[in-house]
C-alpha cells in the first residue's frame, strides 16, 4: 500500500512547487477555520499569494462526527499569482471519518492525506456511515495517507501542563495539525505562537499548552520523518507594499470607512442581520471611534428607510443584505430611487430562489438588481470580483451615490465575500476624491430638482440649512418646483431624466478592457465574483498556446461601459460565463445586435471548477 | 459669546404654498392648524424642523408645511424619521402616520421606534377606517363595522393604540379629540419638550367614511361627560359639573360621584404621568366610560441618541485609531519588497 510505502520511506525529498492546495477539515468545533487562517497568514507574511475560502455547515454547532456537522477551511498558496482558492486539494487533514468521507473527493490520486487515527472509531465511523474502516480497506490505496495519534499525542504533550481540562486539550489537537503542515511546507510556526501571545495575553497557561502542540506536531513531523518533507513554495513576485490578509466583507466595510472619510461625511449603516452579508455589520459596528452610526433595524425594510431618512439629512447611508433582503428592500429603493437620495445597497448573492442556499454562492439576483422594483427605476448596479477589491468597489459605489444622486447596489457573492488575499493597503490619500451635491446657501429660485448639467444629479440640500426647506417624496414631482404633479408630460419628462442620469454615468466609469487577446476565435466573458475562475481558466489555455482567446470582465453592469460593443464585436464567439441561467447575457442581448453570444451557467451553489472551464472553451475553439 | 436667537414666527411661517386637499369638514384640518400655531411656541428654528409620513390621508401633511419633509411609503416613516434623527440629533422630526399606516402595514416599525426611545415626535391621526383607498376596515375598526371590506360586519378585534403602544414601552402617550384644537396645540408643544418617542393619537373624524365615529366622545355638548382630560398632579375628575372621578377598586377602575356614598374628592385618584410603572397607564387607556384623554403616560427615561452617543464618546477616548489609514495599517500586516 502506498501509504506503507511512504512510512518505509526515510529519505529526505525536496522538491519546489509553484503552488499547493490544502485543506483541512474536521468538525464545526474542531477549530479549522483558525487552522487555516493560521496557515494561510504565514504563508502570506512569508511573501506567498494566497487566497481562501472556509467552508463551513449553516447548522452552529451540529452533532458531533456528523457528516453534515463537517467544517473546512481551503488554502491556496503559491509562488504564482493566486486567483482562486483553488480546485483541486494536493493536501487534505481530515481529523475525522466524516471529515475525510465529505472531501475525499476533490484530492487528486497520487496527493496526500493525513488523518488522525485516533478520530477513527467504531462509533465515528459510523457515523460518517462507513462500513469498513476507509484506512483499512483498500480504498485510499490512490493515495498518500499519513496516519497520525493526533489525539493521543496531543494528550501526552500536555501531560505536564496544569489546570488544563480534557477538552481543553482534545481541542487543541488542531495545533498539533498545524505544526506537522508547517514542517512539510518549510514554514515557520513562530508567527502563530505570537498569535498565541496575543490572543490568550490573559490566559498563559493557553499560550503554554498551544505552543506547545504547535512545536510538538511540528518535530514530531521532523524527527519522525513520516513525511518526505520539505515542499518548499518561493515568496511570489508581487507589488511592492504592505500588505494585509482580507475578507471580501471586510473590505467592503472599510470601502465605505474610506469613502466616509474621504468625502468628510459621516458613515450610516442600517441593516438586519443574514447570512453572508451581516459580517459587514459586524465590521461596521466596531467602528464607532470613526463616527459610525451602524442601526441594526428591526427588519429588511427598516434596514434600507432608517438609512434613506440617513441620507436625506445629510449621511453616507448604506444597507447591506443578500437576496431575500433586496426583496424586501425593492419599495424603498423605488422612493430612493425617486427621491433622488444618495444611497448604496450591498447584496452578498447567495443561493436562491426563496431561502436557497444561504451559505452557498450564487450569481442569480442580477435581474433583481436591475429590475427588482416597480415601475422605470433604473439605479446603477456594480459588482465586485474579488476579495480584495470589494474595497475599490465599495468606495466607488459610495462615490457615485454621492455624485450622481442616485442609489446603487453593489453585488458580491458569498464565496468572495468570505474568501481571502492579499491586499496591498491603500491609504485614503491615494484614492479619488469624492464630491457630493450639497447646497448649503439659499439662492434666489432655488429648487430641490435643480440639477448639474453635466451629471444631471439634483442637488442635496439637508434639513438644518436655512432657507432650503422643501417636500420630497414617493409622488411625482414637478421637473421645477419638486411639487407633486401628476401632469402626463411631466411624468414622462422626470422618467427620461431619471433614466438619462444613470446612462450618463457611462462618462465617469472605464471603459471595459480585454486580457490575453483583443481580438481572435473566443472572448470569455464574466462578470462579478468568477474573476479568479475565469481568468486563471483563460490564462492558462493561453499558456497552453490558445492565444485567440480573450477574457473581458464586468464590474460595472448598470449602466455598461460605453465601448461594450466594440470590445465584444472583436471576436467570433462570445461565451457568458456566469453562477446562474443566464441574466447578464439576456442584458447584453437586450442592448446589442451581436450574433453568436452563448453562456455557460453553472447553479450549483458552487463556484466555477477550472477543468470544467477549459474543457467547455476548448470545445468552443475546436 | 455668539447666541442662536431663533426668530419669532407666527404660523404663517409654517404652512406652504401648497392648496390643502382633504376633504371638507376633515378633523385632518384642524391638526394642521394646529401644528402650525404649535411650532412658533417651542423654540425651534424652522430649517430644523422635519415631517415624515407614511401612506393615507394623513400623511399628505407634510405637503402643507414649510419645513422639511418627505412623504415616504407606506408604513415606513418611523423608519425613515429614526434615520433622520440618529444622522442629525439636532432635528426636531415628526412622524405623520394613520391607524393602517401605522399598526397595520407598519406595526412592526411602530413598536420598535417606541422600544427605542428616540427622540422623536409621532402624531397619530386614528379615524378607524382606511379612508384614501376608499373606506376599508383598519386595524382600530370595531367588530360588527360595516365597511366596503366588511359589508357584513367587521370581524376582526382592533387594536387599542394606546395599550399596544404602552405594551411597546412607550414613555410618552397622550390622546385627544380631533375637535380640541387649544389643547391640541399645546400637546404638540409638550411632546416637542419631552425628551423620548411621543406619541399623541388624535382622534380623528372621517367625514366621508366613518363620520361621527367618536362623537360619542367628542361632541361639544357631551365631551365634559364623556371624557376625562387628565393632567399630571391633577385629580381625575370629569363631568360637567365636575362631580364625577375615578378611584381604584382592586384591580379596576371604577367612577364615582363626589359627594355620593361619602366620596370626598380627596378620595379622587391623582394623575401622576410619570410614574414608571405603566399598570395604571393600561387601565386609562382601556377605559371607554370615561374615554381617557390628555397626556396618559410621560414617562422620563434615557433616549437611544443619548446611549449611542455616550458609548461613542467611550469607544473614541479608548481607541487607537483616528483615521482610517491607523486601521488598515493595524495588526497583521507585512511587507512585500
Amino acid at each position: 500500500m502506498m501509504a506503507n510505502k511512504i512510512t518505509d520511506n526515510k529519505k529526505l525529498q525536496h522538491e519546489i512547487l509553484d503552488a499547493v492546495v490544502i485543506r483541512f477539515v474536521g468538525d464545526s468545533g474542531d477549530g479549522m477555520q483558525l487552522t487555516g487562517s493560521q496557515f494561510s497568514d504565514t504563508s502570506a507574511m512569508f511573501g506567498n499569494d494566497v487566497a481562501t475560502f472556509p467552508n463551513y455547515p449553516s447548522e452552529i454547532r451540529a452533532p458531533q462526527g456528523s457528516l453534515y456537522g463537517v467544517s473546512g477551511f481551503q488554502v491556496h498558496i503559491g509562488s504564482i499569482e493566486i486567483s482562486t482558492p483553488g480546485d483541486d486539494v494536493d493536501l487534505l487533514v481530515a481529523m475525522n471519518p466524516a471529515g475525510l468521507k465529505t472531501n475525499i473527493y476533490s484530492v487528486k490520486p497520487g496527493h496526500t492525506i493525513i488523518v488522525d487515527i485516533d478520530s477513527f472509531t467504531k462509533k465515528n465511523l459510523e457515523k460518517a456511515k462507513y462500513e469498513t474502516n476507509p484506512l483499512k480497506d483498500g480504498s485510499l490505496e490512490n493515495y498518500r495517507v499519513i496516519e497520525v495519534s493526533m489525539s493521543s499525542l496531543t494528550k501526552a504533550a500536555l501531560k505536564d501542563i496544569e489546570n488544563l481540562d480534557n477538552k481543553s486539550i482534545i481541542r487543541s489537537k488542531n495545533m498539533f495539525a498545524l505544526g506537522i503542515v508547517y514542517w512539510m511546507y518549510d514554514r515557520s510556526p513562530e508567527h502563530t505562537i505570537d498569535f498565541f501571545k496575543k490572543k490568550f495575553a490573559s490566559k498563559p497557561h493557553l499560550i503554554e499548552s498551544n505552543t506547545k502542540v504547535l512545536n510538538a506536531g511540528y518535530y514530531y513531523a521532523e524527527t519522525l520523518e513520516l513525511i518526505p518533507n520539505a515542499y518548499s513554495i518561493s515568496p511570489a513576485k508581487m507589488k511592492s507594499g504592505t500588505y494585509r490578509i482580507i475578507s471580501g466583507n471586510t473590505a467592503t466595510a472599510w470601502g465605505f470607512l474610506a469613502a466616509a472619510e474621504k468625502s468628510g461625511l459621516e458613515l450610516f449603516l442600517g441593516s438586519y442581520p443574514i447570512t453572508p452579508a451581516t459580517d459587514i455589520l459586524h465590521e461596521l459596528v466596531k467602528h464607532k471611534h470613526f463616527g459610525v452610526k451602524a442601526f441594526q433595524a428591526e427588519d429588511e425594510i427598516a434596514g434600507v428607510t432608517s438609512a434613506i431618512g440617513a441620507s436625506f439629512a445629510g449621511d453616507l447611508a448604506i444597507t447591506t443584505t443578500s437576496g431575500p433582503g433586496l426583496a424586501l428592500k425593492g419599495e424603498a429603493l423605488g422612493l430612493a430611487m425617486m427621491v433622488e437620495l444618495p444611497l448604496v445597497v450591498v447584496n452578498v448573492q447567495r443561493g436562491g430562489p426563496s431561502t436557497g442556499l444561504p451559505t452557498k454562492t450564487e450569481q442569480s439576483d442580477l435581474m433583481q438588481a436591475m429590475y427588482g422594483r416597480n415601475g422605470e427605476s433604473p439605479v446603477i448596479v456594480l459588482a465586485a470580483s474579488t476579495p480584495s477589491n470589494c474595497f475599490n468597489y465599495a468606495y466607488q459605489a459610495a462615490k457615485l451615490a454621492l455624485e450622481h444622486m442616485t442609489p446603487v447596489i453593489l453585488l458580491t457573492d458569498g464565496y468572495i465575500a468570505n474568501g481571502s488575499e492579499p491586499w496591498k493597503i491603500k491609504r485614503v490619500a491615494e484614492m479619488p476624491e469624492i464630491k457630493n451635491n450639497k447646497v448649503t446657501k439659499v439662492t434666489e429660485n432655488w429648487h430641490p430638482y435643480d440639477r448639474n448639467e453635466e451629471t444631471l444629479a439634483r442637488n442635496w440640500a439637508v434639513p438644518g440649512t436655512f432657507g432650503l426647506e422643501h417636500r420630497i417624496g414617493g409622488l411625482e414631482k414637478d421637473r421645477i418646483t419638486g411639487d407633486v404633479s401628476h401632469v402626463p408630460e411631466n411624468h414622462e419628462f422626470m422618467t427620461n431624466i431619471r433614466a438619462e442620469k444613470i446612462e450618463r454615468v457611462q462618462n465617469y466609469i472605464p471603459g471595459l478592457t480585454t486580457e490575453f487577446a483583443d481580438s481572435g476565435d473566443l472572448l470569455v466573458v464574466g462578470w462579478g465574483g468568477t474573476y479568479g475562475s475565469l481568468h486563471s481558466a483563460v490564462k492558462q489555455l493561453n499558456s497552453e498556446g490558445y492565444n485567440k482567446i480573450g477574457y473581458a470582465h464586468f464590474n460595472y453592469i448598470n449602466p455598461l461601459p460605453k465601448n461594450t460593443e466594440d470590445v465584444l464585436s472583436k471576436f467570433k464567439k462570445i461565451v457568458v460565463c456566469e453562477l446562474n441561467n443566464g441574466q447578464f447575457v439576456n442584458i447584453l442581448r437586450m442592448h446589442f445586435n451581436i450574433n453568436g453570444l452563448l453562456q455557460y451557467n453553472k447553479v450549483q451553489g458552487l463556484p466555477f471548477g477550472n477543468n470544467e472551464l477549459i474543457t467547455e472553451f476548448k470545445k468552443l475553439v475546436e | 459669546m455668539e447666541t442662536t436667537v431663533v426668530k419669532k414666527y407666527t404660523f404663517k411661517d409654517f404652512a406652504s404654498n401648497q392648496e390643502v386637499r382633504w376633504c371638507p369638514g376633515c378633523d385632518d384640518y384642524v391638526i394642521l392648524r394646529s401644528m402650525q400655531k404649535a411650532l412658533p411656541e417651542m423654540g425651534v428654528k424652522k430649517e430644523d424642523v422635519v415631517f415624515i409620513s407614511g401612506i393615507g390621508c394623513s400623511s399628505r401633511f407634510p405637503y402643507y408645511m414649510d419645513t422639511y419633509g418627505m412623504h415616504s411609503i407606506h408604513g415606513r416613516a418611523p423608519a425613515i424619521a429614526s434615520g433622520v434623527k440618529l444622522a442629525n440629533p439636532d432635528l426636531s422630526v415628526w412622524v405623520i402616520t394613520g391607524d393602517g399606516d401605522s399598526m397595520a402595514i407598519g406595526g412592526n416599525h411602530f413598536i420598535h421606534v417606541l422600544r427605542r426611545n428616540i427622540n422623536l415626535n409621532i402624531i397619530l391621526f386614528n379615524n378607524e377606517i382606511y379612508g384614501l383607498t376608499k373606506g376599508q376596515f383598519s386595524p382600530t375598526s370595531l367588530v360588527g363595522q360595516k365597511t366596503k371590506s366588511s359589508p357584513y360586519g367587521n370581524t376582526q378585534p382592533p387594536f387599542q393604540p394606546g395599550e399596544l403602544a404602552i405594551g411597546a414601552r412607550a414613555r410618552f402617550f397622550a390622546r385627544i379629540g380631533g375637535n380640541t384644537p387649544k389643547e391640541m396645540t399645546q400637546m404638540f408643544i409638550d411632546a416637542e419638550t419631552f425628551n423620548g418617542t411621543s406619541l399623541i393619537e388624535v382622534l380623528q373624524n372621517c367625514v366621508i367614511f366613518n363620520d361621527g365615529c367618536f362623537s360619542q366622545y367628542t361632541d361639544k355638548n357631551i365631551r365634559e361627560d364623556k371624557q376625562l382630560f387628565v393632567e399630571h398632579g391633577k385629580p381625575m375628575i370629569f363631568g360637567k359639573n365636575r362631580d364625577k372621578g375615578l378611584v381604584l377598586n382592586g384591580l379596576k377602575i371604577e367612577v364615582v360621584t363626589i359627594g355620593e356614598n361619602g366620596i370626598m374628592e380627596a378620595d379622587i385618584l391623582l394623575h401622576n404621568a410619570k410614574e414608571e410603572d405603566p399598570t395604571l397607564h393600561q387601565m386609562l387607556v382601556r377605559l371607554e366610560y370615561p374615554l381617557v384623554t390628555g397626556i396618559i403616560r410621560r414617562f422620563d427615561d434615557v433616549t437611544l441618541e443619548e446611549r449611542e452617543d455616550a458609548l461613542t464618546k467611550e469607544v473614541k477616548s479608548n481607541s487607537k485609531f483616528t483615521k482610517t489609514d491607523d486601521l488598515f495599517f493595524s495588526g497583521e500586516i507585512y511587507e512585500v519588497k
